[in-house]
Formats: structure tokens, sequence, C-alpha cells
């Protein structure tokens, strides 16, 4: 709990990870409030071919598109979709890859060495190659979105904890805890995992904005959320058959790409500087 | 000051920004040093000694110090009326060089010691006319051979060689040795030598301060020898300025400084020396905060013999003996007591 | 070599569980059952998983990565028709991530603080937020459709220069056919600055940190406290500091390009790789997917043999132990 104050206000001194903050829980009220938001219930999704490919103005702040349907209704619910994606993917990430890492990292040996072996295999290639493979694999949802993305995030927290928990396992604290006969497995969740938080929270903040831009991506590629579904990377695809007349058809889904993923990373930055000073020093090493 | 003085730091104020506040690192310093001889300046950590040392080569951190007045006469020249320009092409590494405290970090890795030397040599050799901007092959290999010469009479082994190997490739004794003929190479009038055998090996420190010592008293260089080492001050010295908190406490030729010491600190700091003949004795209470100092004498809270203007007024300079100055209002008379 | 083969065989499995069935693709609307178990067996598609994946690593090692099953062709001369535009391109927005990224970084540092800091890191964290074929479509509706000033997609293409690299700017440069170049170049700009932006932020980044850390270590405030010209502490003796964690996020960019270039070249019709890949994965082209990911995944380990050896150019220290 002091943590937690203490956290939030050193954010609220700096002022780029507060904005970042901010853009967050913005996203968070517009997804949790959006019919609240709409004219009514179904504006995100009715098609009226009569108003089609209207600029914005008037009745539509944000116009409309192919089908007539209202692209500033379709860009709020489009923040559900993307936060469920965001929120699940990272989770199930964290879930997979903290506990992989932490093994990996404290027990060492064979076991250790073949978990790194898989994760390396997965960080070989750039992770939309292998969502795309998984996507199209598992055919166009938003829960197969998730799985793909989720499949190909987690070896990045291994990585990460595994490379903490290493170095922390030589600290003397874990070696007289050690041999003072504790269990491993109270050695890792009282003395390691809160040791290892820190880089994690900052990674899980930098990898919400990565995951929404690759999510995103696949729904541009068409890999995503299925037609109806107001999903903001299938909307900008959308937009090239119509381009240049309906200019504005990719900028408000565009935009919100655009500072949502700007928010997390923000962020992510002040948390990093906050809760890791380490960082900066690390990469210091050779020089 | 005196045309016999090459260095005279007069009321020489300097602040720190901090979160906290202001600190006032130095409290309108006086140190002069003459031509020819080592001056030391010693003191505990945080006594503000490197922070005068760098004051005088103008390379205080420029966004945290605060300089609050004093000058800092240098051959009849004040060197805080230069620009930082031109206090870098003309004074530093010119006529005033510098030995750092660690010669491990003091060597870019990335680059041979030759290059680093020949670097100092390009800019600060006395070969190089006003404003020249390459490197003409003639003066190149006459500052090479120099640069070769003066490595031998540091004692570095097989000195041609040595300038093509890395700086990881020495140790940290052979490290000074580098350290110090750079600072000579340019034929500086002052060297500034901020605690330069720290970090090395008891044992090597005598020799590398024996070497400093021949070769600057062979060419007449200025020397201002930062330490806290009371062993170390002792060996190199000439004389002696303490400093502490600040403040200037005492200024004394070497013997005089350890036999008769006039100031209250001065004799504390000896008597807190190891000695076989008995107990070490302890200086007692706390260095002050600089953000909040004590007014008046900063020693006062630490002092047995304070009086009321000791909290008040600082003290003003007041000669003992002969080139012995102290400033403190119940000065110590006569020999330090036998212990 | 082992991660590429694991990289392979996760692959392999993952795209023959596909549920498609590509055998009917290849047989023809038309064919009949028996047509296609014909050719699921011609395939070697009747075959269980891992005798498959046997089977492909036997052919890989004899150089044969199969044939496509889309184009018909053998995938290794599909790959390596089109890998001069994917290198064009994957150089170009190199070149341009590092030349403009690394003085920014370290301008940045030097001016700490100041506007030019502060409009750097705004750039910075633009450059990582913007989604790639967003801005891909931004940069067609300002400089090819209201401007006209770069043509909209695709490669340059006919009167190509006589080829010598495969990559047309410098054959054009070779022939000394400026006006092709001119072209050439045209057609490069959008997708190479499009690539670029994200790599360029992450390398302003971290140069700027890197600069910083050097610039607080002992050698430098030794060469000031010197008096050696600021000018040459930073450009000299700082930079190749910096360069040296630099340079391995310069490794690390080429898997962000090699990502980045799937969608980019989808987004401009560029002829690469990349458009190469998301047109496999959409007819289901399993060898073709297959030797994508194993192109990628070796071209990622050679690129990061290249770092260590650049390392060792740059660090003397790592040279001679």
């Amino acid at each position: 709990m002091k943590a937690l104050v203490f956290i939030v206000s050193r954010l609220y001194r700096d002022r780029s990870a507060f904005l970042g903050a901010l853009i967050i829980l913005a996203l968070v009220v517009v997804a949790l409030a959006a019919p609240l938001l709409v004219s009514h219930p179904d504006a995100a999704w009715a098609m009226n071919p009569q108003v089609r490919l209207r600029p914005p103005g008037g009745e539509f702040l944000f116009g409309t598109d192919r089908m007539g349907g209202d692209i500033y209704a379709r860009v709020i619910y489009g923040a559900r979709i993307t936060l469920t994606i965001a929120v699940v993917a990272v989770g199930v990430s964290l879930l997979i890859g903290v506990p992989v890492g932490l093994v990996a990292g404290f027990y060492g040996h064979w076991l250790g060495e073949v978990l790194m072996r898989v994760s390396d295999i997965f960080l070989a290639v750039p992770q939309i190659v292998l969502a795309i493979a998984i996507a199209l694999t598992l055919g166009p949802s938003i829960e197969n979105v998730i799985l793909a993305l989720s499949l190909t995030y987690w070896p990045w927290f291994t990585r990460l904890v595994y490379a903490e928990t290493q170095s922390l396992k030589n600290e003397v604290f874990i070696e007289a805890a050690m041999a003072l006969g504790v269990p491993p497995w109270r050695i890792i969740v009282t003395h390691i995992l809160p040791n290892v938080a820190s880089p994690i929270i900052v990674r899980t903040s930098i990898g919400m904005g990565f995951t929404i831009l690759t999510a995103a991506a696949l729904g541009f590629l068409g890999l995503g959320a299925p037609p109806p579904a107001p999903e903001w990377g299938r909307m900008i695809s959308e937009s090239r058959e119509h381009l240049p007349d309906a200019w504005w058809y990719a900028l408000a889904p565009g935009l919100a790409i655009f500072l949502v993923v700007m928010g997390f990373n923000l962020l992510g930055d002040g948390l990093r500087d906050i809760l890791d000073p380490r960082i900066r020093r690390a990469q210091h090493g050779r020089g | 000051m005196a045309a016999a003085d090459i260095l005279a730091v007069r009321d020489l104020a300097v602040a720190f920004a901090s979160d906290a506040g202001l600190a006032q690192v130095l409290d309108r310093v006086n140190l002069t040093i003459r031509r020819g001889e080592v001056m030391g300046l010693v003191g505990e950590s945080g006594c503000g000694k490197s922070t005068l040392a760098r004051a005088v080569l103008g390379v205080l951190p420029e966004n945290a110090a605060r300089i609050g007045g004093g000058r800092v006469m240098f051959d009849g020249e004040d060197l805080l009326r230069i620009g930082p320009e031109e206090m870098s092409d003309r004074v530093r590494g010119r006529r005033i060089t510098f030995i750092p405290q660690d010669p491990y970090g003091s060597f870019n890795p990335l680059f041979s010691v030759g290059d680093q030397v020949m670097e100092i040599m390009r800019w600060k050799s006395k070969r190089r006319p006003e404003g020249e901007r390459g490197y003409p092959r003639a003066r190149r290999a006459a500052d090479r051979a120099e640069a070769i010469e003066l490595l031998r009479q540091v004692q570095i082994p097989e000195p041609e060689a040595a300038l093509s190997k890395l700086p990881h490739e020495f140790s940290g004794g052979q490290r000074q040795r580098l350290m110090i003929a750079m600072a000579l190479l340019p034929q500086p009038d002052l060297i500034i030598a901020d605690e330069p055998t720290t970090a090395l090996d008891v044992t090597i420190q005598a020799q590398i301060l024996r070497l400093l010592r021949k070769l600057v008293k062979g060419r007449g260089i200025s020397v201002l020898f930062t330490t806290h080492d009371m062993g170390t001050a002792h060996e190199i010295c000439d004389r002696i300025t303490v400093l502490y908190a600040g403040q200037e406490m005492e200024t004394a030729p070497v013997d005089a400084f350890f036999v008769r010491p006039a100031h209250q600190y001065t004799a504390r700091l000896l008597d807190s020396l190891p000695n076989p003949d008995r107990e070490i004795r302890e200086i007692g209470g706390e260095i002050p905060r600089l953000i909040d100092p004590p007014q008046g004498c900063r020693f006062h809270p630490r002092c047995a013999a304070a009086t009321d203007i000791c909290r008040s007024q600082r003290p003003d300079e007041r000669a003992v003996a002969a080139g012995h100055v102290v400033r403190c209002h119940h000065p110590h008379e006569g020999a330090r007591h036998a212990a | 070599m082992p991660t590429v083969a694991g990289l392979v065989a996760i692959v392999f499995v993952v795209s023959h569980i596909i549920p498609s069935d590509p055998a009917a693709l290849v047989a023809g609307e038309a064919a009949t059952p028996e047509q296609i178990a014909a050719v699921r067996k011609k395939l070697g598609f009747d075959q269980p998983m891992h005798v498959q994946l046997g089977a492909y690593f036997w052919k890989l090692m004899q150089g044969d990565m199969g044939n496509s099953l889309f184009t018909t062709r053998p995938v290794w001369d599909d790959l390596s028709g089109r890998l001069p535009a994917t290198i064009e391109l994957t150089l170009a927005a190199m070149a341009v991530s590092t030349l403009v990224g690394v003085p920014l970084g370290v301008v940045a540092a030097l001016r700490r603080n100041t506007w030019l800091d502060h409009a750097v890191r705004v750039i910075t964290v633009g450059g990582l937020a913007v989604a790639s074929f967003w801005l891909a479509i931004l940069l067609q509706l300002l400089f090819s459709m209201e401007l006209g000033w770069a043509p909209l997609n695709a490669r340059l293409q006919g009167f190509p220069p006589p080829a010598v690299t495969g990559l047309l700017t410098i054959d054009a440069l070779i022939a000394g056919n400026l006006g092709v170049l001119g072209k050439a170049l045209a057609h490069l700009a959008l997708p190479t600055i499009t690539l670029a932006v994200p790599g360029l932020a992450t390398l302003v980044r971290f140069t700027r940190a890197g600069v910083l850390d050097v610039l607080q270590s002992g050698f430098v405030q030794y060469q000031r406290a010197m008096g050696i010209p600021w000018r040459v502490i930073v450009w000299k003796y700082v930079l190749r500091n910096a360069l040296v964690s630099t340079v391995t996020q310069i490794g690390l960019l080429f898997g962000i390009l090699l990502a980045g270039a799937v969608v980019v070249e989808t987004v401009f019709d560029w002829p690469g790789i990349g458009n190469y890949a998301f047109n496999a994965i959409f007819s289901s082209d399993y060898n073709a997917i297959v030797g994508f990911t194993l192109w990628a995944g070796t071209v990622f380990i050679l690129v990061n043999l290249l770092v260590d050896l650049a390392h060792s150019a740059i660090d003397p220290r790592e040279a001679r132990s």
C-alpha cells in the first residue's frame, strides 16, 4: 500500500508518465461507459447505406464508413475490443512467462536450459510473423488473436524474469535462506518474486502498447475480429479502397491506436524511472 | 598577490543546489600556492577539497554549482573572469593540468594509451601554434618522441610498445604513472592532483609520491595536492592548508603543521592518527550539514575551547609564526602537547 | 542452428494444422474426391506429421525447400527472386534509422532538457506508438494523392537498368542512369520512411541514454579537466563508447524491420519477401511459410553474428581477448 502511494505520488510529478496514466484511464472509462457515449446502443453496428462515406461534421463527428456506420461510435466500441485483447493477452503471457522464467532461473540445470531454448526459438522470429501464422491456423476471431498474441509474447517475460532470478540467486540473502532450509517455493514467492516485480510491471505496461499495435496489425491484415466488429485495425484496412476521397475514414481509428499505445509507453517509461534506477546503470556495462 | 605566488584563491564561495536546498560547500576560502612548491590541501571527505580543485580548473558541474563570490588569481589573472571556451583552450591542460583520483576510470577503455596521450599533445603541446587546426606530421613526430621520453622518466617499461596498448593492460600504479606523464607533458605552471594515490595500494603510493615530487621539483612546477591522508601529505608537501566543512582552518609549513599545530581542529586531527605510543583519540561530534551550517567558525560545535565569539564570528587570519597562519579565536600556542 | 531447426519445427507443425485443405486448393475446384486424395498422397500430406517433418528436413539438407503450392515454383527460387526488393527496402530503412537516429540521440543528450531534447522526445515517443500501416496511409494520402510527389504503390517496374546487384537504386547508379535512379528513389521513399520510423525512434532513445551515461564517466571528466575541445570529446570519444550498446540495438532493429516488412510491403504492394510471406499465409502455402520462417530466422542469427563482429571493431578489448 505504501509502495502504491509512493508510485502514484511520483507519477504525479513526472508529467509525461502522468499523461500516459490519464490516457489509459480515459481508455478504460471509454470502454466501460461505451453505451453512454453513443446515441443508441446499436450505433456501432448499424448500417445505413444511404449515409455511407459522409465526411465528419453534423450528426457524424468522425464521418461514416462504407456501410454508413458511425465511425465515432465504432471507435468508441473498438476501445472495448482493444482493451480486452491487450489485458487478456498480456495477462496470459504473464501467467505463462513469469513462472517459466522463475523455474528456469531458480533451478537451472537441464530444465532451465530446455525452457530457455524453447523461449529462444519463439524470440528468433518477429512476433508478428508467428502471430500471423497462429491466428491464421485458428481462424479470424478475437479469441484467436488473443491466443496468438499470448503464445508469442510470453517469452519476453520469461527472458526478463530468468535473467533477474539468476542474478538474485547468488545474492547473500537468498543463499542464506537456502542454507537455513527454507523450501524453494517459499524462497521464490517471498524473496525472488517481490524483487522481480518492478521490471515485470514496467514490461507489462510496455507490452500492452506493443500488443495493441500487433493486434491492430493483425486486424489490418484481416486476421482479427470478423467484419461487423468495430476493430480499429480493420477499419483502417477498409479505408484503403476509398482513398483519397474518404480521407477521414482511417483518421479516428489510427489516432485512437496512436494515443493508446503512447499512453502505455509513457506510463511504462515513467514506471521504469521510478521503480528501476538500475536499468540506466545497466547500460553502462561496457562503457 | 605577491609575484612569488602562482595561485591565490581569495574569499571563494561555492554552493551546490540539491533537492534539500543550497549546500554551502566552500565558505570564503583562502589559499595561496607559491611558485615551485607542493601545496597540500587536507581534510576529511566532504570538506570541499575536490570542489576547490575543480573550481580552480573551472570544471564545477554547470547545472548544480553556484559560485557565490571571490577570486581565483592565477599568475596575475582572475580565472573566474575568463569565459569557459578560453579557459578550456588557453588555461586547462596547458598552464594548469590535472591528475585524477581514479586512474582506472580516467582512461577511456576503448582507445589505446597512445591515442589518449597524443590527444593531449595534439591540443596542448608547447609546439602547437595558436589556433592550429590540423596536426602536422613533423609536430606529431616531435610530440611523440617527447611523450616516449617522459614515459621513460615515469618508469613505464618499453614506452614505445606501451603507447599501442589499451588501458586495461596496465596495473593501477602504471596507469597513475601514465597520468603523471600526461600532466607533465604540456609543461604546465601548476598541476592539480586530486587525491592521486588514494586508489592505489599502500606499497605503491610511496613510490608514486616520490616520483611525482622528484619530477615537479626538477621542472619547477607547482602542485596543489589534495588528500585526506596525513601520512601522504607529510611525505610530499612543502606547506599544508587544512580545510574543515568548507572553511580553511590553518596553513603552515609541513614541519610546523605536524609539530606545532595552532588550530584545535588540526591538533585533534593529528591526535586521531594511529600512534604506537598512545590510544587513538577521536575528534568527537559530527561533521556539520552544509545546507544549514553553523554560524561563525564551523568547527565550534565540536571544539572544546569554543566561546561565544566562535559561534557568531568567523575568525580572521592570524599569524602565529613566520608563514604559519591560523583562523581561530583561541589558537594553540607552543609545541603539540606530548602525547 | 538448433534454434533455427526448432523454429522450423514449430512453424511446420503450426502451419500443417491449418484447417483448410491445401490439397483441395491445389487440385482445383472441379476435382473429384479421388483426385484430391491423389494430390494429397503425391504431396505427402497423408503421412503422419513427424514423417512429413523428417522428410522436410531431409530435403532441406540437400538444399531443397520444396515447391510453393501457390506459385508451383521452388520456394528457394521464389525467395531469392524477391530478395533484392526486400534487401533494398530494409537496407534503406536501416540506413535512414541509423543516419538520422544516432546523431539525433547524441544531440538530444548534449542538449538535455532543452526544447530540442523535448522535441526529439516527442518524435521518439510518437514513432514508437504509431501503427506502420496507418502511417503508410497518411503518407500516401499526403505525398501521393494530395501533393503527387511520390508514386502510390509498388516498386519501379519496366526498363530496369542492367541487373548487377538486383537493387534498382544501386544498379541505376552503376549504369549511370540518373533518370531511373530518381524514379527508383521516388518509389522507395514512402515505404522506407514508414519502415524506418519505429527503428529510428528506438535508436534515438538508446543513443541518448547511452551518451548521457558515458558523459558521466571518469574519462570524460578527465579530458574536460585537461581542456580537450568538447567537440572532440563528444564526437570521437563519447560516441564510440555509446555506440557499443547502440550496435546491439541496430542488430535487434533488423528484427523490427523484418517484422515491419510484412506489413509495409503488403500496404505498398512491394514485391518482396514480406509480401510473399503474407500471400503464402493466406493461401496456406506450407512450404512457402516454412521457407520464409527459415529465411527470417537465419537472417536474424546472421545479423547477430555481424553485431558481434561490429562489437569487436568498436571495442578493441574484445578483439584481443
